[in-house]
């Protein structure tokens, strides 16, 4: 076994960031353009190019592809006036972003060698943040103080505030940790388990004996978990983008 | 197998030292592209991407409502024709009938006065034959009064009888009255 099956095998070496252009820092901090980066930016220009296509076609009678494209934005749109009523929709743009975005990221992450920009915190943690900003900021711009209604729902006696603060204050913390941890677990999770089956099996196969009576089942279960992890990959961009638009809803309608 | 797998991970261990997602080295950099490229694509999306979309869907839209009108607007329109139509069948109808009903009334009064006509002059003529007739019948009697006479003068001449003229013309004027 060489040097280069072993970092293959290995289940982390796919969420290993590497630098593919060295950039010299910034403030002190290394901006340099990495795989991350990469993969990012190849999300975003198949977005861009997929519902480019479909909005400058803009045909009264569609094909294919500028269907799906309308579908995607007929599917964002009622996911918010489901959620957030007819108001949720200033923030269409935003929330059409987030959407495909993740969901651009999640789909390329599940290409054999490919980069899952969603499987590190950081940039899950990032979008989690600029959500529940714009919540806040937003829901201080509009409802001033009546904000802080989202704490304190109306129509419990005194005492019940007691206990009920406190719990809807930590619920509303816990929001950005759990919106972020989500994505961020289960893409990560998931592609380690795809590579630990993946691996099972060919480690099972040059390992001869019993190993070849195992590396069959591994991969039956890495292929099974491959149909598994595109529900995930697209449910977890869904989920995202839903608890982004219910949180939405609190900011335009705090006292519910 | 699993003995392979651990070394290869403990070989791993020692040549990294943190787990990829919490190694703090690439925070800027994911951060600053994150930014980067989801501000650009947010930028695109709603500057330029989705309001055409969304304009395409209004077109849409639009141009299957105004389509809907269009063929109920021709179908009311078609509706109006039909009634229209039958409107005028029936005035032509009634037209028809009037007309036939005038014709048959004019017929009949000239097939009546035709009639009239024609009986009055089969009536003349009748009336002048049966005069015609009298007077033949009137002359032929005469003349059978004559001829009789000459004749029953003539047998009795043959019988040497001798017989007056007015005798014999009141003997035949009689017979022939009786006959």
């Amino acid at each position: 076994m060489n040097l280069f099956f072993h970092k293959v095998a290995d289940p982390m070496h796919q969420f290993e960031v590497q630098k593919w252009f060295e950039l010299p820092p910034v403030f002190g901090y290394d901006i340099s353009f990495t795989n991350a980066a990469g993969f990012m930016l190849l999300g975003v220009v198949l977005c861009i190019a997929f519902f480019g296509y479909a909005a400058s076609r803009g045909k009264i009678v569609p094909n294919r592809l500028q269907s799906m494209g309308e579908i995607g934005y007929g599917f964002v749109a009622d996911m918010i006036r489901g959620t957030a009523g007819e108001e949720g929709l200033r923030f269409f743009p935003f929330v059409f972003t987030l959407f495909f975005f993740i969901l651009f990221a999640n789909m390329i992450g599940m290409v054999p060698y490919a980069f899952t920009t969603t499987s590190h915190v950081i940039v899950t943690g990032a979008l989690a943040m600029l959500v529940i900003g714009i919540v806040i900021v937003f829901g201080l711009w509009k409802n001033g103080l009546k904000f802080f209604k989202l704490f304190a729902p109306s129509g419990a006696p005194w005492y019940i505030y007691i206990l009920l603060i406190p719990i809807e204050i930590i619920s509303f913390v816990a929001r950005p940790l759990t919106l972020a941890l989500r994505l961020f677990a289960n893409m990560l999770a998931g592609h380690i388990m795809l590579k630990l089956f993946a691996g099972f099996a060919v480690t099972g196969i040059t390992a001869g004996g019993i190993g070849l009576a195992v590396a069959p089942l591994a991969f039956g279960m890495g292929v099974a978990l491959n149909a598994l992890e595109f529900l995930v990959a697209g449910l977890q961009a869904y989920v995202f983008a839903i608890l982004t638009c219910v949180y939405l809803n609190d900011a335009l309608h705090p006292a519910h | 197998m699993f003995a392979i797998v651990l070394a290869a991970e403990s070989a791993h261990g020692a040549e990294k030292a943190a787990f990829p997602p919490f190694d703090p080295w690439h925070f800027p950099s994911q951060l600053f592209w994150l930014a980067v490229f989801f501000g650009f694509l947010y930028f695109a999306l709603s500057r330029f991407i989705l309001p055409k979309i969304g304009n395409t869907l209004e077109r849409r839209e639009s141009s299957i409502a105004g389509d809907l009108d269009e063929a109920a607007r021709l179908n009311e329109e078609a509706v109006e024709a039909q009634k229209a139509v039958e409107v005028s069948i029936a005035k032509a109808h009634a037209k028809a009938r009037e007309t036939a009903d005038k014709a048959r009334t004019k017929i009949d009064k000239n097939i009546a006065a035709e009639t009239a006509k024609v009986d009055a002059e089969v009536d003349a003529k009748l009336a002048e034959a049966e005069t015609r007739i009298e007077a033949f019948r009137t002359d032929a009697m005469k003349s059978v009064e004559s001829i009789a006479t000459d004749t029953t003068e003539a047998i009795l001449g043959k019988f040497s009888t001798k017989a007056g003229k007015a005798d014999i013309s009141s003997a035949v004027k009689s017979a022939l009255g009786e006959g």
